[in-house]
């Protein structure tokens, strides 16, 4: 019988409160370790598509008479449209279609650099942007708030500062023994996915809109974009089979959605509207940069007694404000804590989610501040992060329903006792250094996804969900975890995803939650086609069911017997098996969170300030891992973007204008395959035995969470000096040094009492 | 009408001049595995080869091109693709092509390239999921 429950659903860590449907008891999980298929190194079922250039992404198709757009957009960081003309830009060779600022969502108003103003579709890109020159335009240059401290004084706010205290902070410091008090900052970063952001619109009629379009969430698409043209949602069909990249920055429409939908319906053709790698640079989201305000206090012994810390967000002209004190209020067991964070709204391009927003900013200010406390301490961090251990979450006190961080730990200290060796290999100018740094972040998924498994005569099976693969693998994931249900290898099971008018829904693909949200729903659904396939089975080989399963491709009975699966399946010839299955609702009253460890190895060159990471260990619990190849391509991908997130990428402005300096991959750096430092993994592969039928949390997003804190802090082992600022430039690198020196000089040369 | 050898074929150079050859292969001939992700010659995602030289198509007009053209589409038996999938050197896939023909233009030249030189060709291709320790070794096991 379908019952009805109330249960608490989060992403990326904003919780809703969600109704959803449970049809039946959930299945009992696989034991531990690897199963026939699941826990198994799989290579990615679409892996030889995409790597013979088969894949069609959006940006690859093209539907017949498709019209291509050019985008007008504010190069000033504010301004006012007093006057635009529109008129020859229309009359231009092969312009089919002109909007100008009074359609929505283009305005004559840009509050930031990049925004959309005016926009014409084509019958090719070049005329389109041929015909943009044409536009006549007097911009009223206007007075940008570009300085996030500036904002929160003058109270241009995203919201109400947010503030949480447990303990008395106040107190807390009283009774340190030692305080530490730092302000770090942060950069802004760009997510710079390969495949920029894109659609194409095509209308059927007025009132059935079909979207193509380059996202993490085509039912979130979907429901955005009905709502915007007041449609029924089933009359907005939207697909994404292949996507390039997201990582965060693609679980919204965006404005060029809009753009394509508006000329398409104008000019009853199919319209794509792509945002060029400048576009991309400008307003397609980003990391928002951060100022963190911290102190620390503790006894002599390390246990901590407060931590206090006080949050500025960049946040930009949209978006929301990602918590950068979550890690305060997460890590480690202390009584008194406070974390007050503000939102700047500034004329700035909105930020968008990257791949876990605020926990790693937070983190690199956290993380370092503990190293600094041990320093001061003369503690070792490991043990100083142990003794501080949390063993229920110190929000609310609720258990939680799995934490291995303490394993995490122990299978870190092999890498952690290489640092006498490292340092002692520091050589002339170049000084070796280890750090660690901790990491916590959600990852448990939820409610509500579903999944079909069909199996047919010839004993194939198609998983079908209205999914997304973004590129970690999910659909992989799915397959094999249909096979291990279904008792099949898994290439024999197809996955049919990113299409919501061929699938019922599915969860985002964003905070980590594809595979705990869908893995539940595709092994349910796969089991439901199961217990169907050995019903028949039974009856067929008269056998009682309870002595029949399915293995090896085949239908094995304890008694001896065995049958290929399609001696069954074939009998029904065009005829299918059916399963349906949803994903339960996360544990009641637990807490579901992922925890990690990295340890860094790094060379300074004292001299040049140059900085190269040779080694990054990284040790994570995100419950059972299903496919340990994909794993470990998605640990080593969080990590090389927080290797460039700490040394080398950054959104530069030009402080007078607030325009964009870096728009360009040659202005921005992202790291190269010559960056990139030797990569261990090792994940504790224990299933969560309070979640779901699977035990299996995200990966997505926490390996890139400790990677700037572990190398800042490796950096500090090498050279005593305290980083505060990312990205490490050689200038930040050089002055860093110099403090430090001028610290011990002053240590060295303080009179004596 | 000037021609353009593509992939062992002949293609007729019906294109505007200041077509870009990425342009040329992906709107005209309909050859998209070749990606164009920049547009701009930065990021590698376009590459093909001309006489086995890996160039970046997207800043290459189409009709300076003197030699044959290979695209992922002549690459596709090559073993460097099932070395690829078979150590998951590829997440969401769109740097890919361009990868794989960067990496075959290597290994043409010197089959079994160190390290060194492996992030040393391979360092113009930009892979934003962060497949390189991957590619690396795609690159060092191709021969099986």
């Amino acid at each position: 019988m379908a019952r009805l429950i109330k249960t608490e659903k989060e992403v990326e860590g904003r919780y809703t409160e969600q109704w959803i449907v449970v049809e039946e008891d959930a299945l009992e999980q696989w034991p531990a370790g690897p199963q026939d298929t699941v826990g198994r190194p799989t290579p990615r079922q679409t892996g030889l598509q995409r790597a013979r250039g088969e894949a069609q992404y959006t940006a690859d198709i093209q539907l017949p008479g498709m019209l291509h757009t050019a985008v007008l957009r504010s190069p000033f960081a504010r301004a006012r449209v007093s006057e635009i003309d529109l008129q020859m830009a229309e009359k231009a060779p092969g312009v089919r279609a002109v909007l100008g600022p009074d359609t929505e969502p283009l305005t004559d108003e840009p509050p930031y650099q990049g925004a959309p103003v005016a926009a014409i579709a084509a019958d090719t890109f070049e005329q389109a942007k041929a015909a943009l020159a044409l536009v006549e335009v007097e911009w009223e240059q206007l007075t940008p708030l570009l300085d996030a401290d500036e904002a929160v004084a003058k109270g241009e706010l995203m919201d109400e500062p947010s503030t949480h205290e447990r303990g008395d902070v106040e107190r807390g410091l009283a009774e340190a023994d030692v305080v530490v008090e730092a302000e770090y900052r942060t950069q802004s970063v760009l997510h710079n996915s390969m495949e920029t952001h894109q659609a194409i619109c095509q209308w059927e009629g007025d009132n059935r809109l079909t979207v193509h379009i380059s996202t993490q969430y085509v039912w979130g698409i979907r429901e955005e974009v009905a709502e915007h043209f007041g449609l029924p949602q089933d009359h907005v069909r939207v697909v994404c089979r292949f996507m390039g990249g997201g990582f965060g920055s693609k679980n919204r429409p965006g404005s060029y959605t809009y753009i394509a939908a508006e000329l398409a319906r104008k000019t009853g053709r199919p319209v794509k509207c792509m945002l060029s790698r400048r576009e991309e640079n400008l307003d397609a989201g980003n990391r928002n940069a951060t100022i963190q305000r911290l102190r620390v206090g503790a006894r002599s012994d390390g246990t901590l007694t407060a931590l206090d810390g006080s949050f500025v967000n960049a946040t930009g002209w949209d978006g929301w404000v990602a918590s950068t004190g979550g890690p305060m209020r997460m890590l480690y067991a202390c009584e008194n804590v406070r974390t007050v964070e503000h939102g700047a709204k500034l004329n700035l391009p909105p930020m968008e989610p990257f791949r876990a927003p605020g926990f790693v900013e937070g983190t690199f200010g956290l993380e370092c501040l503990l190293d600094e406390l041990a320093a001061k301490l003369d503690l070792d961090p490991l043990e100083l992060r142990k003794l501080n251990y949390a063993h229920t979450d110190a929000m609310d006190e609720r258990p939680f329903s799995s934490k291995s961080l303490l394993e995490c730990y122990r299978r870190a200290e092999p890498h952690w006792e290489r640092r006498e060796q490292v340092r002692a290999s520091s050589d002339g100018t170049w000084k070796r250094g280890v750090g660690l740094a901790s990491q916590v972040w959600y990852g448990g998924g939820g409610p509500p996804s579903y999944a079909w498994v069909r199996v047919g005569a010839d004993g194939r099976a198609a998983v079908i969900t209205a999914m997304q693969d973004i590129g970690t693998g999910s659909a992989t994931a799915m397959a094999q975890i249909a096979a291990e249900e279904l008792g099949i290898p898994v290439d024999r099971v197809e996955v049919s995803l990113g299409d919501t008018a061929r699938g019922p829904f599915a969860s985002i693909s964003a905070g980590s939650s594809t595979i705990p949200s869908m893995g539940p729903a595709v092994r349910s659904a796969a089991a439901d086609a199961a217990r169907q396939i050995l019903e028949i089975s039974a009856q067929r080989f008269d056998r009682e069911q309870r002595i029949l399963s399915l293995k090896g491709g085949q239908i094995v009975s304890s008694d001896g017997g065995s049958w290929p699966l399609e001696e069954v399946t074939g009998l029904l010839e065009s005829g299918q098996i059916l399963g349906k299955g949803s994903r339960g609702p996360n544990p009641t009253g637990m807490q579901v969170l992922t925890f990690g460890v990295q340890v860094a190895e790094v060379a300074v060159d004292v001299e040049t300030g140059e900085i190269r990471v040779d080694k990054i260990a990284a040790i994570h619990d995100v419950g059972r891992v299903i496919n340990p190849l994909g794993a470990s391509s998605q640990v080593e991908g969080g990590i090389i973007q927080g290797v460039g997130h700490t040394l080398s990428e950054e959104r530069l402005l030009d402080p007078a204008t607030g325009t964009i300096l870096t728009q360009t991959l040659d202005a921005y750096k992202l790291p190269t395959i010559a960056d990139v430092p030797e990569i261990v993994t090792d994940l504790i592969d224990e299933p969560d035995t309070h979640l779901t039928n699977l035990g299996s949390k995200g990966l997505g997003e926490p390996p890139i969470i400790p990677t700037a804190a572990a190398i800042a802090n490796a950096i500090r082992d090498a050279t005593g000096a305290d980083i505060r600022s990312l990205p490490i430039t050689r200038e930040e690198m050089l002055r860093a040094l110099r403090e430090a020196h001028e610290r011990d000089r002053d240590r060295v040369g303080a009179p004596s009492a | 009408m000037p021609e353009l050898r593509i992939n062992g074929g002949a293609h007729e150079l019906d294109a505007p001049v200041g077509t870009s050859l990425a342009h040329f292969l992906r709107e005209h001939i309909g050859l998209t595995g070749t990606k164009i992700a920049c547009n701009e010659g930065h990021c590698g995602a376009c590459t093909v080869q001309v006489d086995g030289v890996p160039i970046l198509s997207c800043i290459t007009l189409v009709h300076t091109v003197d030699g044959e053209v290979t695209t992922i589409e002549g690459l596709r038996d090559h073993p460097m693709v099932d070395a690829f999938v078979r150590t998951d050197a590829l997440q969401c896939g769109f740097c890919t092509p361009g990868q794989i023909v960067s990496a075959t233009a290597l290994v043409a030249a010197n089959p079994s390239p160190s390290s060194e030189e492996i992030r040393h060709a391979m360092a113009g291709n930009l892979c934003r999921c962060g497949t390189y320790p991957k590619i690396e070794e795609a690159i060092s096991t191709w021969q099986g």
